[in-house]
């Protein structure tokens, strides 16, 4: 079976932005990129499957971007896939714009399982796997906690608000991987130095529209900082009273 | 997990090729993930972490320059160093065990084993099945190895083996030692297997430092070795020292580790800490402290890469590690004291990495060659004469 993993190469979490000169897009400068931590569930979980099927099924990780997105795909050639795609478009797409790519691809691989992250943390639209399938006529099961296939079958469950839902569905399917469904392997040294010798296909990526398009980037207002308005318990009813009327929170 | 980002003031990353950089990183998020969260606990109870040797194998830590074919990851000495260095920035014995089973048991068998030897050996060190120590060092020659008095007597299908090592790293846990006794006089390595009638390997306790590391002796009544557990190649004690050469060359880098986990603990707390209504950091004495450790961390990684493609090219010398390594160790040891005292009273628990590293470095400066061995070393290649012999 062929099976795809899309991945997105996204700001560190641990780093701080800054916006870019043209107000619309982040300055890159002095921003460590990482592989959207996400899609390192979806990498594992990918990874797994092929494992439990053995024979020759194939892992392909795609990604859209620009060649900076290639550090990526070597990171998850490294723990273990097979082939690696770079769809190349210097411009920035939104989610829609990126699925179209994607869906486009993956039909002609014939991928019949795909893996998305839940959410890339860069954005956070939490939409481009639904939008990927619904373009490709698959099932989609989002936020996967548990997957498991059994030929066509697919059980998988997926958090809910105060717990848990099961869902059966069958191939072809996309599933978005949540926290939580599997731990990510590290790229072995072994895995790294294999990456060196398998090649990432580079292409354009399909033309696809844009439905919206960013006006312009801000950063939130710095916080205000804490008061202290008293060590011991004498502080308290004044602690309550702004609570009440300052926070509004009781 | 807490993400460590390491301190890279000239942008020496961009001097590292896409995997070196690459393994930097796994290293470093392996250390994140397995070895910070559990090591204050190990050093408390002078417990070494076991249970991390199978995880390291997978990732593939164990010999990694060596060939492929002996399941080995065949790294450049570049990002062998930049292992030796994320594993040092969790602490110095878990480099320790790393550098012990590369660089003192994988090494020497690679390089003077016969293959028979290696194909039994080397695949099971690289996976973590089989655990191996170096015993060179006796109870009454360290900085002057070349006195040593194990001695092997050939008989009938093998040697006969008499004598005793101390401070080896790995010793009581090893499945298998690499020994160096003489034989007619000429010194030469032995593979001394655990379980072999006459070896025995108590661990050696009440250490202040290395204490998550295990150091034993080995003692030798009259063990029988079968032939097949002689070293062919070894020719001498220049052998033993060719072995010290590779791990000095780790530790070089090791230490870097440790001066960068001591230099963010400091930085961070010196941020944080207020006394007379600032941050410590914001008083001259304190920034004083920060920009030699800086400046040193730097100074060390510029020294590193070059040792690192110097030997990478075949070109490196002895006396070049023996610099680096002297150098190094001294400047780790300066940043864990500095460091230590920025953190004032909290310095010393081991609620922060400090105090460890501080002791931890007390070992690393001695072993491998101490402090005052490497000054002779360089001294002579520098002026020609002599000061030890
Ligand atoms: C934790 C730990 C782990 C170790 N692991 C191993 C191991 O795995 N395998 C192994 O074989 N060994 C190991 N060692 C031993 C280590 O290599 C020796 O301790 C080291 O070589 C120094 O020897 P020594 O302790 O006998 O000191 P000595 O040689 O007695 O030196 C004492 C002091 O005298 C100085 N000195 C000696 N000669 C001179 C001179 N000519 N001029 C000026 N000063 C001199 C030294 O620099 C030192 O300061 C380990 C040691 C430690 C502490």
């Amino acid at each position: 079976m062929k099976i795809a993993v899309c991945v997105s190469h996204v700001p560190d979490t641990a780093t701080r932005v800054k916006i870019g000169a043209d107000r619309k897009s982040i300055d890159p400068n002095g921003v460590t990129f990482i592989i959207n931590p996400y899609d390192e569930y979806a990498v594992e979980e990918a990874l797994k499957t092929k494992e439990k099927l053995g024979g020759d099924s194939l892992v392909y990780v795609i990604s859209v971007g620009t060649d900076a997105n290639k550090e990526t795909l070597r990171k998850a050639l490294a723990m273990g896939a097979d082939e690696a795609i770079l769809l190349k478009d210097d411009n920035p797409r939104d989610s829609f714009g990126i699925a179209g790519a994607l869906a486009d691809e993956i039909k002609s691989l014939g991928c019949e399982l795909v893996f998305f992250g839940k959410q890339s943390v860069d954005y956070d639209d939490s939409i481009v796997g639904q939008i990927t399938a619904e373009m490709l006529n698959y099932n989609c099961v989002h936020i996967v906690v548990d997957f498991k296939l059994d030929g066509n079958k697919i059980t998988a469950e997926r958090e809910i608000e105060g717990g848990r839902e099961v869902i059966e569905t069958e191939l072809p399917a996309i599933i978005t991987a949540q926290k939580g469904l599997n731990e990510p392997r590290y790229a072995s040294l072994k895995g790294i130095m294999a990456a060196k010798k398998k090649v990432i296909t580079e292409k354009p990526a399909a033309a696809s529209t844009n439905f919206s398009e960013v006006i312009e980037m801000n950063l939130p207002a710095p916080k205000k900082p804490g008061r202290i308005i008293g060590t011991d318990s004498s502080a308290v009813p004044e602690l309550v009273k702004l609570l009440r009327e300052e926070a509004k929170v009781i | 997990m807490n993400k460590f980002s390491g301190l890279d003031y000239f942008d020496i990353t961009s001097l590292l090729s896409e995997d070196e950089i690459m393994i930097r990183n796994t290293v470093r998020d392996f250390v994140s993930a397995e070895v910070i969260p559990i090591i204050e606990e190990h050093n408390r109870l002078s417990k070494f972490p076991i249970q991390l040797v199978p995880k390291m194998a997978e990732l593939g830590i164990l010999g990694p320059t060596l060939p492929a074919k002996y399941d080995c990851a065949e790294l450049n000495n570049v990002a062998y160093g930049l292992i030796m260095q994320e594993l040092e920035r969790g602490d110095s014995g878990i480099r320790s065990f790393a550098s012990v089973q590369s660089a003192l048991v994988m090494y020497p068998i690679f390089t003077f084993g016969s293959e028979e030897q290696k194909q039994r050996w080397l695949p099971q060190l690289a996976k973590g099945e089989k655990i191996g120590c170096f015993g060179l060092t006796e109870p009454d020659y360290g900085s002057n190895p070349g006195g040593l008095i194990t001695k092997a007597e050939k008989v009938d299908g093998g040697y006969i083996l008499n004598g005793a090592k101390m401070w080896i790293t790995n010793g009581t846990i090893a499945d298998i030692a690499v020994v160096w006794a003489r034989l007619d006089g000429i010194v030469k390595g032995f593979l001394v297997e655990k379980g072999m009638k006459g070896f025995s390997a108590p661990e050696m306790r009440g250490k202040h430092s290395l204490k998550a590391s295990v150091t034993s002796e080995l003692l030798f009544d009259n063990v029988f070795l079968p032939d097949e557990n002689l070293l062919p190649k070894t020719v001498g004690l220049k052998n033993a020292l060719m072995c010290l050469n590779q791990a000095r060359y780790g530790i070089a880098w090791g230490v870097v580790g440790s001066m960068m986990a001591c230099y963010d603990s400091a930085l961070t707390y010196a941020k944080s800490r207020i006394q007379f209504s600032k941050p410590i950091a914001s008083y001259q004495l304190t920034q004083d402290k920060l920009v030699y450790m800086v400046t040193e961390i730097t100074k060390a990684q510029l020294l590193n890469l070059q040792l690192g493609r110097l030997k990478d090219k075949g070109l490196l010398k002895f006396t070049q590690v023996s610099l680096a390594k002297r150098n190094n160790c001294e400047k780790a040891l300066d940043i864990a004291r500095i460091s230590r005292q920025i953190l004032g009273a909290n310095g010393i628990l081991d609620e922060y990495p400090v105090m460890r590293h501080a002791a931890n470095l007390e070992s690393v400066i001695t072993y491998e060659g101490t402090h005052e061995m490497h000054t002779l070393i360089v001294g002579e290649d520098i002026t020609g004469y002599s000061a030890f012999d």
